[in-house]
């Protein structure tokens, strides 16, 4: 005896076959079926094996609780690993493999139960090393499997969306709260993770305000658009955030469709409140051998039936502890199958046209890849299908996510929520509320007040539970998908963990796929029968998102690839581009590092910049302007030295500290006006040093006083370095007067280009003489091109920051965070002028004198020369000092290059008492390599700074 | 994800604002006369309330810099005060 299709009813299109394969078996099926109602008509039972003992597993339920049925789907160039069968529709050539059923070679596992129980993995393998053995047991047991072959999937769209009310799930109580709502003049979202709307009601015969249940469905829908609802299907609210923030994964199209289009979309709704209708789910019960293939929840029974036309089985046994599962029986009967109803119930009223044994419980099942037939105590009546209905589990994940309280209700047998929360209410059976009037009721009433209507209303099926089952012998399962059975509940509770977080962990119960959406209540049940407690005070754990699996594409949305953290862009990077440069992030900013076919370029850069003329863009370079009338009072608080003492047109290098002391910024500052400075200050910290300013302004200054205008894209920074910096400058018309007498060395003057404001600042990262010239942003590419017509006499070259970053090195001028730490302080870098003369407050000052600040083993900021050789240091290699065996670091190599100028490797460190070690040599070890160098002060060219005026 | 007031634009999504420290942690000066103790606490000492805390907030796209009155626990905002009104400290 077998499942079978029916010749009509249900929600599928027998003029539309669909065929697919299973394990490579090929089988047919109909437009509107799922994998799991494909498979029961293909009488296809057996459709993985369970996690840990293998033990062959069928389809348990039709919807999202489904913990057996997972399978990895294929489709064309798609891949969509471990997915629910029962809420995957089928598809023409779909290639459907079970997750954990490839080969059967571990089912050996199974006979093997007593000596795995849970906890086994933990306490085994310890010795020698758990990850000696990590690889093997996660092969085994691993779940799904990703074809890397196919293309990476496309990007995913996301949505804002704001609402009035958002309701959860279109069952009678959603549709009707939705229609309410909307009728009401409130802007609705209506979300349903089916493709039809009518949740319960589309396995349902019902008579609605007159009408059958697909009219009513329909009136409904036709109110809520009319009135300007929105309503999304195939949708599922799976989580629910702060200040009614609710995400959503719309299931966007048919798998079928290409990478581009065929992408799940994300929603994040802000509703302004939100109606939960989210239903119930029906729990399984609990006795020996009740994970068999055959054994299905008594609503996915009628699902399969009324939804798809499938009869599950010929020979029916309905085990039940309520009056709900009389419903799916009489309709078995009708279609034509045998039922016996085996009701565990003392007192029941519960009537029908079949067998009834009363007072009877599942004992055991036999059989081993389908059920053969059903023990209950001293009956055994043969079966091809079990269904059981060990009550129902209210759907109140996303309310308890928004941090709702539950409490347990004893008319129903369910955890039920308690108030309304964060502007979410529970209505129909997520509230514990079966009868349609009831639920009709509470739609009506949270459509107008938005409160929790309250439960425990007697409405429903009259449960009495019957919890584990009178039998104490074999195995039964309470989480079929981690398999974890009734003896792991007590091996947990002998071993104390009986809070209910502890029983979660040590047995992995409710921490499957499913996040236990079948077997939480029967495992905290369990343990409250175990410990003499009421399951009350067992209590669940905490429900968190997503309430089912999110496609990470979904998720990520544009953000990957460039767009995951886009790259600051120059004015002028398409003239870059086109003049060769090859392009590195530096602090955000895509710049050019050198210009030409590859690496040496940069030594060729380098030198030529000492040679005749170099054109550097360093419009990345900060422009914040600093106005005002207490503007200089406002910068000598926030740099270490003096800023006030500036004359009007002069150009000072400080340095910005943290309060700990530390070097966050350096920059140089330029005097404009009395109360008109521009700080400068490095790339990477545009951002932060402006935050820096305008926070200090508002909260300690007078903000009336001092504006701040971070102008740094406003403006590109075009340098102009060498010896013939000048030369080539004299030929360009900004109306300054470039004599060294009235225009030194830390000096800014402003003038005007091609019509425009201009400044030129005398300042130099290079050592050599140095122009900057800044211009507003729409003037770069003019300017630019005067620079480079203008220095073809002078043989001027373009430099990447490459050969920049080696012309200061020669130096010694620092890039904070390379060459600094978040440890340097000023004295570190010989820098105790202000710290020991300057009067007034400046951040960090405290900090520069205390205990640590004084230490004398500080790393100071160094040159180092390798003894021998002409090898470069590694960046990063420490300095050691031994002692016996032992080794310590005195520090660190923070830049080295082979510089180009000297021709030699010279490098920069920071090391203990540096300062005063000058001529000392060292050892310098790297990843078990070591080599001698001799400390030197930090500047290996022209340290006399003549080139500066050259 | 949060919703925040600032003063200056109104409601606006959590990713747009910047922690700025808790509130009324004041600037103990002159360096001169804190001693090491005080400075530290300055510098480490949070107080870290359960529930309600005043912390300052800069709304990163206007730059208005505020006092935010908010509930750690519920993650309810209370209120939030330019720093330019004086009674916002």
């Amino acid at each position: 005896m077998t499942a079978k299709r029916l010749p009509s009813g249900g929600r599928i299109d027998r003029e539309k076959p669909v065929t697919f394969t299973f394990d490579g078996k090929t089988i047919s099926a109909f437009e509107g079926d799922t994998i799991a109602s494909a498979l029961l008509a293909a009488n296809q039972w057996v459709v993985g094996r369970s996690f840990k003992y293998h033990r062959p597993r069928g389809i348990w339920g039709a919807g999202v609780e489904e913990p057996n049925a997972l399978v990895d789907i294929e489709i064309g160039n798609r891949n969509f690993p471990v997915s629910r069968a029962t809420t995957e529709f089928v598809e023409e050539g779909m290639v459907v493999t079970t997750v954990n059923g490839r080969v059967d070679r571990a089912a050996i596992l199974d006979k093997f139960a007593k000596f795995i129980p849970a906890a086994f993995y933990y306490k085994t393998f310890m010795w020698p090393d758990w990850h000696l053995f990590e690889p093997y047991i996660r092969d085994m047991a691993g779940l799904g499997r990703i074809n890397p072959d196919l293309p990476e999937t496309g990007r995913a769209e996301q949505i804002n969306h704001h609402c009035d009310v958002l309701v959860i799930g279109s069952g009678p109580a959603g549709l009707m709260a939705a229609s309410l709502a909307s009728k009401a003049g409130k802007s609705v979202l209506l979300v349903d993770n089916q493709r039809d709307l009518g949740g319960s009601l589309l396995h349902m015969d019902a008579n609605i305000e007159g009408q059958g249940v697909s009219g009513w469905i329909a009136d409904k829908t036709d109110e809520i658009e009319k009135s300007g609802g929105k309503i999304l299907k195939s949708t599922t609210a799976y989580g629910i955030y702060d200040h009614q923030m609710i995400y959503l994964n719309e299931k966007r199209s048919d798998m079928a469709r290409d990478l581009a289009s065929g992408l799940d979309c994300l929603w994040r709704v802000r509703a302004g409140h939100i109606i939960l209708a989210s239903g119930a789910i029906e729990r399984p019960m609990v006795f020996q051998n009740n994970d068999r293939p055959g054994i299905m929840s008594a609503d996915a029974g009628l699902k399969y039936l009324k939804q798809f036309g499938v009869l599950p089985g010929q020979n029916i046994v309905i085990a039940t502890n309520n009056d709900s599962a009389y419903g799916t029986a009489l309709a078995l009967r009708e279609a034509g199958a045998n039922v016996t109803m085996l009701d565990s119930r003392k007192d029941a009223q519960a009537e029908g046209d079949f067998d009834i044994l009363r007072e009877k419980s599942v004992t055991n099942i036999i059989g081993k890849n389908r059920i053969e037939a059903v023990v209950a105590e001293n009956h055994t009546i043969k079966a091809d299908l079990l269904l059981v209905s060990g009550g129902w589990t209210p759907s109140v994940h996303l309310y308890c996510q928004a941090g709702g309280k539950l409490d347990w209700n004893d008319t129903i047998a369910a955890f039920v929520p308690r108030a309304s929360v964060n502007g979410i209410s529970v209505i129909g059976a997520a509230n514990g509320t079966f009868e349609l009037n009831d639920l009709f009721a509470e739609a009506k009433a949270v459509a107008s007040n938005y409160g929790q209507p309250t439960t425990g209303k007697n409405s429903g099926f009259n449960i009495e539970p019957n919890w584990h089952g009178p039998s104490a012998k074999g195995r039964a399962w309470v989480d079929y998908q981690n398999d974890v059975t009734i003896k792991d509940v007590e091996l947990a509770a002998r071993e104390n963990f009986k809070s209910v977080e502890h029983l979660k962990r040590y047995t992995t119960l409710g921490m499957a796929n499913d996040q236990g959406k079948t077997s939480n209540i029967n495992g905290l049940a369990a343990m409250a029968a175990i410990t003499g407690r009421e399951i009350k005070e067992v209590g669940t754990t905490t429900y968190r998102p997503p309430f089912t699996p999110v496609p990470f594409a979904s998720i990520a949305g544009k953000r990957s690839g460039e767009l995951f953290n886009p790259v600051k862009r120059l004015p002028l990077e398409n003239w870059h581009r086109a003049n060769g440069a090859s392009f590195r992030e530096y602090g955000g900013w895509l710049r050019p590092a050198y210009y030409g076919k590859d690496e040496t370029e940069i030594t060729r850069e380098a030198k030529h910049a000492r040679t005749s003329v170099a054109l550097f863009d360093g419009s990345t370079l900060g422009k914040i302007e600093v106005m005002g009338p207490d503007a200089a009072k406002f910068l000598d608080f926030h740099y270490y030295n003096t800023v006030s003492t500036l004359k009007s047109g002069k150009i000072r290098y400080a340095f910005m500290l943290t309060e700990g002391g530390a070097i966050y910024d350096d920059g140089v500052l330029a005097r404009l006006s009395e109360n008109h400075f521009i700080v400068s200050c490095s790339s990477s910290h545009v951002d932060g040093v402006h935050r820096r300013l305008e926070m200090w302004r508002q909260d300690q200054f007078d903000p009336t006083k001092i504006a701040i205008h971070n102008a740094t894209a406003q403006w590109a920074t075009l340098t102009v370095t060498g010896p013939k910096s000048a030369a080539l400058l004299n030929k360009i018309d900004f109306n300054i007067d470039l004599d060294d007498e009235t225009f030194p060395h830390m000096s800014i003057r402003t003038g005007k280009f091609d019509g425009a404001d201009a400044r030129l600042s005398r300042v130099s990262f290079s050592g050599d003489r140095s122009y900057e010239i800044a211009v507003p942003a729409h003037k770069t590419e003019t300017l630019w091109s005067q620079l480079h017509d203008a220095g073809a006499e002078f043989d001027a070259a373009t430099i990447g920051v490459e050969a920049m970053s080696i012309l200061r090195a020669e130096k010694g001028f620092i890039i904070i965070g390379k060459d600094t730490d978040g440890t340097t302080m000023p004295q570190d870098l010989g820098l105790t002028g202000p710290m020991n003369k300057k009067k007034g407050e400046y951040l960090g000052k405290r900090s520069l004198f205390t205990e640590n600040a004084k230490d004398e083993n500080r790393r100071q900021l160094v040159g180092l020369q390798v003894a021998k050789g002409n090898e470069m240091l590694i960046t990063g290699a420490h300095g050691i000092e031994r002692d016996g065996n032992d080794k310590h670091s005195i520090g660190y190599v923070t830049s080295s290059y082979l510089s180009p100028n000297i021709d030699k490797p010279i490098a920069l460190a920071l090391i203990e008492r540096g300062l005063t070690r000058m001529g000392e040599e060292i050892e310098i070890w790297h990843m078990g390599q070591s080599c001698k160098a001799t400390i030197c002060a930090p500047c290996f060219f022209d340290p006399s700074m003549e080139r500066l005026n050259a | 994800m949060q919703i925040y007031p600032c003063p200056f634009c109104g409601p606006r999504d959590e990713t747009e604002f910047s922690f700025g420290g808790e509130a009324g942690n004041d600037r103990p000066e002159p360096a001169e006369k804190i001693s090491a103790e005080r400075w530290a606490q300055y510098l480490y000492t949070q107080d870290n309330p359960r529930g309600n805390s005043h912390e300052i907030w800069v709304h990163l796209t206007c730059d208005e810099v505020f006092v935010m009155e908010r509930d750690t626990v519920t993650h309810e905002v209370i209120g939030t005060k330019s720093l330019r009104q004086e009674d916002a400290k």
